[in-house]
């Protein structure tokens, strides 16, 4: 891998993130009304001719581009303008929720992939077998089921009928994140035990396998030191270009369980009209997705060295 | 016919029966899909409504039933949709090559690029009237259904190229190109009958998907709107009621999960059938 290729990629990120950026503030400019009008909505005192000095001043009466511009030198600047809905400034607001959002996803991560990764090896070693087809079962079932029903049957057993687990979930009180850790471990599982399945099958198919058996290897040593190395850069990857949606929070869930994350932060700024923030906050998860694409490349490069870079 | 396949079908098959036939059997069985009924709310399950009344005292069983419209009527028009828009984009980047292939790919990938979900949140906020469309009860059925497409049809797209590119090269494509086909029907007559099956697999794979993102949507509130009864904004009324009748939030959750397996083992019984030779082992 070149540093010209480091370079080049990292290029075509910044340029794909600033022709994103246009592309949401047309977009969030769809969003219902603008700040003025939740100003006149808020205050009636408000005249009709405030109205067009306030829109004046924001500059809410220049053409598209010409406020587009502005933004972007603003932002450039360090300055992302201040958060509506919570009156701070909007890196401010962000910063705490995508810290809440990455130990709510970091644990259920860790958690998925100590259950997946053994899991999908153990499916992939007995294919078609009754265990692979049980797992089988369990992963179509775990795609179809819909992980914000997941998170209500859990309230409604351990918090409603048991009264076990509170309902609403804190990063400052552990016992808390239980439930909405359960709920995006299940949620998740069946798509890495998917993938490592398919890999570790692929794996075993190759000839240095044979190789290996035929050499007298143990089992285990030809599964763990020969096959398994070899089936995790494919997983890896998925794992790298799942960043942007695990930084995304899972929306629903957090709403759910009322935790600070980033998930239920853009929910509550599109409801909310909160224009900067949803801006910054939109942009900053596909920066996210973006850096996920490129690390997935960079780990694949580096953990198959025949996969060339140029 | 395959076993694997004959078991979602029937089940599907009876969803939708059931489903296209809610209204006749409402005024059968005189019952209240959306007239409040405040004396008969939150009634138990009985012989006059088998899953009992909701928080309005509007009969569950029918609800379902109009929802299962919504949900596989979405999922049904958004997946085919999004797959003919995919693989339309597929078959010119992949067969066009060159500048084409190049500028629909990096359109491909500013897409991917963006984080779904919160992506259709703020497309599903948006205010309809400041594009001039006028807004009645059924927008917001019709905007979930282009909304999803607009943003679905990546994965049909980059599977179609790759398959074109594939298929380009091969010995039929170079005899009908000697033989002096023009190139519009070389991809229609030879290359898209060759990777019609992989298409079929994909979309209905991704009927499953969009289902649950329509009812992640209704559930938020900005999906489909009540009145029009769908299985996510059901779920939203029964998360505010889950302290007093849990039972509530069983129902519609069941009715996605059935149906989204059935799509998904559909899926995968049509892709060890039509497109053997892909992944599966």
């Amino acid at each position: 891998m070149s540093g010209g290729f480091l370079l080049h990629r990292l290029l075509q990120m910044l340029v794909t993130l600033l022709v994103m950026s246009f592309f949401v503030y047309v977009l969030i400019g769809l969003m219902p009304g603008d700040p003025v009008d939740l100003m006149l909505a808020g205050n009636p005192h408000i005249t009709p001719e405030d109205a067009i000095r306030l829109k004046a001043l924001y500059g809410l009466d220049q053409p598209l581009l010409t406020r587009y511009w502005r933004w972007l030198v603003t932002t450039l600047h360090g300055d992302a303008g201040y958060s509506r809905l919570y009156g701070l400034p909007v890196l401010d607001v962000l910063f705490p929720r995508l810290l809440n959002t990455a130990v709510l996803m970091g644990i259920s991560l860790l958690l998925t992939l100590g259950i997946a990764l053994p899991l999908g090896v153990y499916a992939a070693r007995r294919p078609q077998s009754f265990a692979d087809r049980a797992i089988n079962i369990f992963c179509l079932s775990g795609l179809s089921l819909p992980a914000f029903w997941m998170a209500l049957l859990l309230i409604s057993l351990f918090v409603v009928k048991l009264g076990w687990l509170p309902a609403s979930a804190s990063p400052d009180r552990p016992v808390s994140l239980v439930l909405p850790i359960l709920t995006i471990t299940i949620a998740n599982l069946a798509i890495y035990i998917r993938h490592m399945r398919s890999a570790m099958i692929e794996a075993l198919r190759a000839d240095h396998i044979k190789t290996a058996q035929a050499k007298g290897c143990s089992n285990s040593r030809v599964i763990w030191n020969h096959a398994f190395k070899n089936a995790l850069p494919p997983v890896v990857t998925i794992l790298m270009l799942d960043l942007g949606a695990l930084m995304s929070g899972a929306v629903t869930v957090e709403t759910i369980f009322a935790y600070p994350g980033m998930g239920k932060l853009m929910f509550d700024a599109v409801m909310g009209n909160d224009f900067n923030l949803a801006m910054v906050g939109f942009l900053l998860l596909t920066a996210f997705v973006m850096l996920g694409n490129f690390l997935a490349d960079i780990t694949y490069a580096l953990l198959d060295p025949r996969v060339k870079t140029a | 016919m395959n076993r694997c396949l004959l078991a979602p079908l029937s089940i599907l098959g009876l969803l939708a029966g059931f489903s296209l036939s809610a209204g006749a059997l409402e005024s059968l069985l005189s019952l209240q899909s959306n007239t409040a009924d405040l004396a008969g709310h939150f009634l138990p399950p009985s012989p006059a409504h088998f899953f009992g009344t909701d928080e309005l005292g509007r009969d569950i069983f029918i609800r379902l039933l109009y929802g299962g419209r919504v949900s596989l009527g979405v999922g049904l028009t958004a997946a085919l949709a999004a797959s003919a828009i995919g693989t339309s984009v597929g078959l010119f980047a992949g067969y066009g090559g060159g500048r084409i292939d190049a500028l629909l790919m990096r359109l491909t990938d500013l897409l991917i690029a963006l984080p779904l979900l919160p992506l259709l949140i703020i497309l599903s906020a948006m205010d309809l009237s400041k594009l001039g469309i006028s807004v009645t009860t059924d927008t917001s059925l019709y905007k979930i259904i282009v909304l999803v497409s607009l943003t679905g049809w990546t994965t049909a797209a980059r599977l179609t190229r790759a398959r074109t590119l594939t298929l380009k090269q091969m010995d039929f494509v170079t005899a009908a190109r000697a033989l002096g086909v023009g190139p519009a029907r070389i991809v229609i007559r030879h290359i898209f009958p060759n990777l019609l099956n992989t298409v079929i697999v994909a979309t209905t794979l991704s009927i499953g998907n969009i289902i649950l993102v329509e009812s992640v949507l209704s559930f938020l509130g900005l999906g489909i709107q009540p009145p029009l009864p769908s299985w996510g904004n059901m779920l939203t009324n029964a998360e505010d009621n889950i302290w007093e009748h849990a039972l509530l939030t069983i129902y519609p959750g069941v009715m996605i999960f059935i149906t989204v397996l059935s799509f998904n083992f559909l899926g995968d019984g049509l892709q060890a059938v039509l497109d053997p030779k892909s992944q599966r082992n």
